[in-house]
C-alpha cells in the first residue's frame, strides 16, 4: 500500500477525522437552533406520535426542506440539519474516493463509487 | 403532556441511553427505540427514523476521533460498506413492507441477542500466525496498526463470509434504525480474524455510511419526524460523547450486567406488544 500521492496517511486521517467533526457539529448546530425556534412556537401544544401518519411533503422532499428552512421554520432547519448529518458520511466516502484516484488505486477508486452510488440512490431514487 | 414536556423527556432519556451504549460499547440505538415505543407510545416507524439518524451523528462523532489514533483500516471498511449500503437499502425497504409487529418481534429478538453478547465477550481470536486469505491479498485488505511493541501487521481471512455477515448487519440497521455493532464485530472479529481493535474503531467506520443508506429512504418515506428526531439526535449525541471520556475510567462489568438485564426486559416487553398487537 504505497501512500504517495502526495498526501501521507496521517495527514489524511486528519482531514477525514476535522470532515466528520465539522459535518456534525454542523448538523448539531441547525438541530439546536431549529429545535429552539420550533419549541418556542409549538412547545405548549400536545405530540402526536403514537398514530403513524407520516411527514408531509415539505419535509421528506430536499426542495421542500430548503424552502421550510428559509423561511425560518423550525422544522424545516431541523430537519436541513438531519440533512447535513446524512451528507457528512457521503462527503466522508467521497472524500476518500478522490484519495484513492489520487493514489492510482482503481480497485479502491471502484469500491467508493459503488458505495457512492449506492447512497445516491437512497437519497435520489425514489 | 405537552411538546416542550415530551421533547425535555426525550432528550433526557436519550441523554442516559447515548452515555450507557458509549460506555458498554452497545450503542445507544439498542435502547432508543424501545424507550420511545414502550415508555413513550410513539409509533415504531417514527422511533426507528429518529434512532436511525442519531446513529449517524454517534459514529461519525466517534469516528473522527478513533480516525487519528491509526487503528482504523480504511480499505476494509471502504469494501465492506458495500455489502452493509447494500443490506440497509434492502433493510429500509423491507421496513416499509413488513408488518410493524413483525418488526417489533425481530427487533425484540436483536435485543436479546445484544444483551446475550454484552455479557459473554467473544474470544479474540486474531493473529499474525494466521494463513492469509487469497481475497483478501487480491484486495489488498491487510494491513498494520500502531502498539507499544512498533508496527504490527496482520492478515484478513474469510472474506466472502465476512461480506454475508455485513450484508446481514446492513439489513437489520436499515429495518431497525440500530447501528448492528454486535452483528458488524462477530463478521470482523470472529470470521475475518480482524484485531480487535482494528474491527472495533472500523465497524464504528462503517456506522455512519450504513445508516445514511437507509436514512435517505427513510426521510423520503416521511419516518423522519424532526420533532422527534431533534432531541433524541442531539440526547444520544451529547450522551454518548460524555460516556466516551468515561470509558477508559470505569468498572464496566457491573454496568455492563446491569445493562444487559435492561436490555432483556425491553426485549420481552417489545416482543409481548407485538404479539398482542399493540404496535
Amino acid at each position: 500500500m504505497p501512500p504517495d500521492s502526495g498526501i501521507d496517511s496521517e495527514k489524511m486521517d486528519t482531514i477525514i477525522g476535522n470532515l466528520l467533526r465539522t459535518g456534525v457539529g454542523l448538523a448539531a448546530a441547525l438541530v439546536f437552533t431549529g429545535g429552539v425556534i420550533y419549541l418556542f412556537r409549538h412547545g405548549a401544544e400536545t405530540p402526536g406520535y403514537a398514530v403513524f401518519r407520516g411527514e408531509p411533503a415539505d419535509l421528506r422532499t430536499l426542495t421542500g426542506i430548503l424552502h421550510d428552512a428559509q423561511s425560518l421554520r423550525g422544522r424545516g432547519i431541523i430537519q436541513l440539519g438531519l440533512l447535513a448529518l446524512i451528507a457528512t458520511p457521503i462527503a466522508r466516502v467521497a472524500f476518500l474516493a478522490c484519495i484513492f484516484a489520487r493514489q492510482r488505486d482503481k480497485l479502491y477508486t471502484a469500491v467508493a463509487f459503488i458505495v457512492l452510488a449506492l447512497l445516491a440512490y437512497s437519497l435520489f431514487g425514489q | 403532556m405537552t411538546i416542550l414536556e415530551f421533547t425535555a423527556v426525550v432528550a433526557t432519556g436519550s441523554f442516559v441511553a447515548g452515555f450507557l451504549g458509549a460506555i458498554t460499547g452497545l450503542g445507544g440505538g439498542v435502547v432508543i427505540v424501545p424507550l420511545l415505543t414502550i415508555a413513550l407510545g410513539v409509533d415504531i416507524r417514527y422511533a426507528i427514523g429518529a434512532s436511525l439518524v442519531s446513529v449517524i451523528a454517534t459514529s461519525s462523532g466517534a469516528a473522527a476521533a478513533y480516525v487519528k489514533e491509526g487503528f482504523t483500516n480504511v480499505r476494509i471498511g471502504s469494501f465492506l460498506e458495500i455489502a452493509t449500503s447494500a443490506g440497509a437499502l434492502a433493510g429500509a425497504y423491507l421496513a416499509t413492507r413488513l408488518p410493524v409487529a413483525a418488526i417489533g418481534i425481530i427487533f425484540g429478538i436483536v435485543l436479546l441477542y445484544s444483551a446475550y453478547h454484552a455479557l459473554r465477550p467473544l474470544p479474540d481470536l486474531s493473529g499474525s500466525t494466521q494463513p492469509p486469505d487469497r481475497w483478501g491479498t487480491l484486495l489488498n485488505l491487510h494491513g498494520t496498526y500502531p502498539s507499544g511493541q512498533g508496527t504490527v501487521s496482520y492478515s484478513v481471512r474469510a472474506v466472502p463470509l465476512g461480506v454475508s455477515l455485513m450484508a446481514v448487519a446492513g439489513v437489520l440497521s436499515g429495518l431497525l434504525g440500530i447501528g448492528s455493532g454486535a452483528v458488524k464485530v462477530i463478521a470482523m472479529d470472529q470470521a475475518m480474524r480482524i484485531p480487535f481493535k482494528v474491527s472495533t474503531t472500523t465497524s464504528n467506520f462503517m456506522i455512519g455510511v450504513t445508516a445514511a443508506a437507509s436514512a435517505g429512504i427513510y426521510l423520503s418515506r416521511g419516518y423522519v419526524d424532526p420533532g422527534l428526531a431533534m432531541p433524541v439526535m442531539l440526547g444520544v449525541a451529547s450522551g454518548s460523547i460524555l460516556g466516551a471520556r468515561f470509558l477508559t475510567r470505569a468498572g464496566t462489568l457491573l454496568l455492563r450486567k446491569i445493562f444487559s438485564a435492561v436490555i432483556s426486559i425491553l426485549a420481552l416487553e417489545m416482543i409481548y406488544n407485538s404479539l398482542a398487537g399493540r404496535f
